[in-house]
């Protein structure tokens, strides 16, 4: 299904905004096609295709606000929805945190958007089950996988004069690899913006490849190892690291990133020098679009720099009360590294664990983000840079600050979103020395 | 529900107007007290049963969905965010040629339902073509027009807004006046408006209602920059707001004091015990790691219940279909056929989804099965699983255990966990009697920290408190304590279980499964329950 055109998207939103009685009134639609396919058992489970196009309509009387939505677009429906935004927003309780909505701003593009991922098809879709399935059950192996593709667009106008438009693609697939017996089991993801590149048969031989390697676990007693984590095996660490990066929850006291007596860490060395974050709208594998949630524009913006803190994410309303400059939330986050590989730091590790993958990751203890979670997919012992023999899958419990103090070495960042990640993220594969083991798990 | 669609609608990121697709559209907090009329849904029905079949297909559901929701966000004096949400649909889900199709539209013209009944015959025919065995459905007979409620008392939905603001402000204050640094609270309520046919002959209305109230309670100590936080003691139910009436009979004191709930909560006195508590844990002592006899209470148990029993017992996870998301189970079928040994003879766990006041209560499942309870583990062995229709004969069962179930009118309905509780124990226990027998132990109270791997064996569990248990008597609250348990050791480990007066639910609002991932609703059962020898870590860690 198309999308309507900018210029369509224009009209509707300048025509709600006219609309509008309130002191201030913000219209936004958003439209998304999401196609995906699922496969278990060396067979597709299901498949299908959801479309779906929202206007959203926020209205302020003062401190008060009011939102409504729906999915119709005649003149009849947009009176509707801003008629109930503005009834919702008399009724409110005033929100003593309330910040009007942005003034007009410029905005730069970014390349979200790939022509041929919008252009997916489920005969695609078919195809890239297939190329998964087929080289499995020829070796006997059996995969289960998840390809789901998104085409969307948003567009927003203010009563301040404000307007945005953008349109962005996503690919996500992922793919588990088991052997017919159960003892060996492998896994590979691939996350892109933009499908030209992506080939399903070439990803899978990744998965097959670990599943049968991994199939003569041997146990390794629980303690602290060096370990080189692949991009998605540290993604998921470093992205509930990232939920403390948020600057009220650091100044009110409730965050690694607070300073004792008060305040926050900006400006203190947090990690080893050569742990560096920075977010970019307009990075070329990880684009985003150039503006947050409240319509504020994203900047180039480093977060940690040589280790130390050197800034956090404010909301606009924590902005102005610190006096503060409001920037655009991260919508991204790039991780510096080197230039090496995973394969590259495997030949130079004398004794360690790789680890392809961590599972179920939750917070032990949010002071120290202290994280639990496990190995699985493939879990391999280092010996004289080389694999020697795959490992029983492991429970660790490590902090990501404590991990990011104890580096070796950071290869080249690839690119890793969705399942393993909150946002798109740009994270190189690392060599870290005591990396915390708590048990072993029989689990395959 | 995915994480970052509850942190969206609670508004804990970002701007109010990003209403997650699967919530629908925002409405007005009136439009929630209305229904569909049944008729028109029948209608409706009868167009896309007679389309399917016309079409060629073999069998045919229909859910015609209303799914309502509300969220009240606070945080200390402030109102964050108040969201009414509606999402109105119907899925068409077929047999044809011995294969499942499946569409969805929120056309609600029969020509519409009609078009999206046609569209999933197309669709199973098309995936026909590749099926290697056809779908076998245990045989359900038609009940003819039936309707089923959550026997609720009172309608969330219709509690003034004002009302909810103001109870929850005034929960607030009354923590930090206990002496919280911050607090956050929010009402979150369901409304189910769920419509079945099937060409079995059913047409089932039913009005399914869910309360919850999360609530964060933290205490700072800014000169050594140390935080805590206490979370509420109560559980999501299925049940309507009289949940919050708060009844003396339904408060459990535990010897030490601890105030837990059974079926009804009183949000604003657990408030002021979590400020107070949270403020006790910056100075508790750090608990030394070992093996000690853990004594866990019903608002702690359901969530090991849930990761360790319930899971590893869904039929899907079993076969392999979950592998590459939820993940396999290490109960696997060859153990079933052999009595394994799942827990002590202490352990009984049944599956129950006609359980009054749980999360998994409904009158019949979203493929017209009517709910039952069975058993899973009886004295300590495994005994069944938990099916739904096209997978009963696997089991070798001639009737579906009634576990489908879809988030959304959109979403297609698969199989999901039913209540799964450990019952209670036999004989008179009470829990001071259950501490009296202990002299190394730990004492733990609500849900916290919860890990555990793919095939459901190794898992690592935290909580909300912890007290010291030591020659039969409840000492000091402790901290940084998690344990670590292998699935079979821990339920082996199993030695006591009080009685049915200490029974309680616990529960999970978002259980996540699926890829499109899809969230439900499940309680989880137990009295206090003891467990011997279980390794504990010290969770404590320094930065520098």
């Amino acid at each position: 299904m198309s999308f309507p055109t900018e210029a369509e998207l224009k009209a509707i939103l300048l025509k709600v905004v006219a609309m509008s009685k309130a002191d201030e009134c913000t219209a936004q639609i958003t439209g998304t096609t999401t196609g995906n396919i699922r496969f278990a058992l060396n067979n597709v489970s299901t498949s299908g295709i959801v479309t779906d196009t929202q206007l959203s309509v926020q209205v302020a009387y003062g401190k008060r606000v009011g939102i409504a939505t729906i999915n119709a677009f005649d003149d009849a429906a947009l009176e509707r929805v801003v008629r109930r935004a503005e009834d919702l927003a008399k009724l409110a309780p005033e929100n003593p945190e309330f910040v009007p909505a942005v003034g007009k701003q410029t905005y730069r593009a970014s390349p979200t958007f790939s022509a041929a991922t919008a252009a997916i098809t489920p005969e695609y879709r078919a195809k890239v089950a297939n190329a998964s399935i087929a080289p499995c059950k020829a070796e006997k192996l059996v995969a289960a996988g998840f390809l789901s593709d998104t085409n969307r667009f948003v567009a927003f106008a203010n009563s301040r004069g404000n307007y945005g438009y953008q349109t962005g693609t996503t690919l996500d697939y992922t793919c588990t690899v088991r052997t017919a017996d159960g003892r060996g089991s492998g896994w590979v993801a691939r996350n892109l913006q933009d499908s030209t590149s992506f080939d399903a048969g070439t990803e899978i031989r990744t998965a097959m490849r670990k599943a049968s390697a991994s199939a003569e676990a041997r146990a390794l007693e629980p303690g602290k190892y060096t370990v080189i984590l692949e991009p998605a095996a540290a993604a998921g660490l470093i992205s509930f690291m990232m939920r403390f990066f948020d600057a009220r929850q650091a100044d009110e006291g409730r965050s690694f990133l607070s300073k004792k007596g008060g305040g926050n860490k900006i400006g203190e060395q947090v990690y080893d020098p050569r742990v560096s974050f920075t977010t970019d709208p307009w990075h070329p594998e990880a684009p985003v679009m150039p503006w947050d949630e409240d319509g504020v524009p994203r900047e180039k913006m480093a977060l940690v720099d040589g280790g130390k803190i050197t800034n956090l994410n404010y909301s606009r309303f924590w902005a102005q009360k610190q006096g503060k400059r409001p920037v655009g939330q991260a919508g991204n986050l790039l991780m510096a590294g080197g230039t090496r590989s995973t394969a590259d730091l495997v030949r130079s590790t004398e004794r360690g664990i790789l680890v392809t993958r961590t599972w179920y990751i939750r917070m032990v203890d949010p002071q120290t983000v202290l994280l639990t979670g496990l190995t699985r997919d493939g879990t391999f012992f280092i010996e004289n840079g080389q694999i020697k023999y795959p490992l029983k899958n492991f429970r660790f419990n490590e902090s990501p600050i404590i991990m990011l103090n104890n580096i070796d070495e950071l290869g080249k960042p690839i690119r890793v979103g969705d399942d393993e990640a909150e946002m798109v993220m740009m994270i190189p594969p690392m060599k870290l020395r005591d990396f915390t083991f708590t048990s072993l798990s029989d689990a395959v | 529900m995915l994480r970052r669609d509850f942190l969206a609608i609670t508004g804990l990121v970002g701007g109010g107007l990003v209403v997650p697709a699967a919530f629908g559209k925002v409405i007005a907090a009136e439009a929630l007290q209305s229904t569909m009329d049944v008729a028109i849904k029948k209608r409706l029905a009868d167009a896309a049963l007679a389309a399917a079949t016309g079409a060629g297909a073999t069998y045919c559901d229909v859910r015609i969905g209303r799914y309502l929701r509300q969220f009240v966000v606070t945080r200390e004096a402030n109102v964050q965010n108040v969201v009414n949400t509606e999402s109105t649909g119907v899925g068409v889900r077929v047999v044809a040629n011995g294969a499942w199709g499946f569409a969805a539209t929120n056309d609600m013209s029969s020509d519409g339902v009609a078009a999206a009944a046609r569209q999933a015959t197309a669709i199973a025919k098309a995936n026909a073509g590749s099926q290697t065995a056809p779908v076998q459905l245990a045989p359900v007979k038609g009940v003819g027009e039936v309707s089923w409620k959550t026997p609720i008392v009172k309608n969330s939905m219709e509690v003034p807004i004002k009302d909810k603001v103001d109870m929850l402000l005034q929960v607030n204050a009354a923590a930090m006046a206990a002496g919280a640094d911050f607090v956050n609270s929010i009402l979150f309520l369901v409304n189910e408006q769920k419509y079945f046919a099937s060409t079995d002959g059913s047409y089932i209305d039913q009005d399914v209602h869910r309360i919850w109230t999360p609530m964060t309670v933290t205490a700072i100590d800014k000169a050594s920059g140390k935080f805590r936080t206490r979370a509420e003691l109560s559980a999501p139910m299925g049940r309507g707001f009289e949940y919050l009436d708060g009844k003396p009979a339904d408060r459990f004191v535990s010897p030490n004091g601890v105030v837990n709930y059974g079926n009804s909560y009183d949000m604003k006195a657990d408030a002021i015990a979590a400020a107070k508590q949270a403020r006790a844990k910056l100075t508790a002592p750090s608990v030394k790691p070992g093996k000690y006899d853990l004594v866990l209470d019903p608002s702690h148990t359901w969530l090991t219940i849930h990761e360790s029993v319930g899971h590893p017992l869904e039929l899907d996870r079993v076969l392999g279909y979950e592998a590459n998301y939820a993940g396999t189970s290490f109960a696997t079928l060859d153990k079933r056929t052999a009595n394994f040994q799942y827990g002590s003879d202490k352990v009984n766990i049944v599956a129950d989804k006609v359980q009054v006041g749980s999360l998994g209560y409904v009158g019949y499942d979203d493929e017209g099965v009517k709910t039952k309870r069975w058993d899973l583990i009886r004295d300590g062995k495994l005994v069944d699983y938990q099916s739904i229709r096209d997978q009963a004969h696997i089991l070798g069962k001639t009737e579906s255990d009634g576990c489908c179930y879809a988030d959304n009118w959109a979403s297609v309905q698969f199989q999901r966990m039913a209540n799964v509780s450990l019952l209670p124990g036999k004989a008179k226990l009470s829990v001071a009697d259950m501490i009296a027998d202990v002299e190394n132990g730990i004492y733990i109270v609500g849900d916290g920290s919860f890990s555990i791997d793919q095939q459901r064996y190794n898992a690592q569990f935290g909580g909300q408190l912890f007290y010291e248990i030591k020659n039969g008597k409840l000492g000091a609250q402790i901290e940084d304590v998690a344990y670590q348990i292998r699935t079979p050791e821990f339920w082996n480990a199993c030695s006591a279980v009080c009685d049915e007066s200490d029974y309680r639910l616990g529960g999970s609002f978002f259980d996540g499964k699926g890829q499109p991932s899809q969230s439900s609703a499940v309680s989880h059962g137990s009295s206090t329950a003891r467990f011997n020898g279980i390794n504990v870590i010290n969770t404590a860690r320094s930065l520098g």
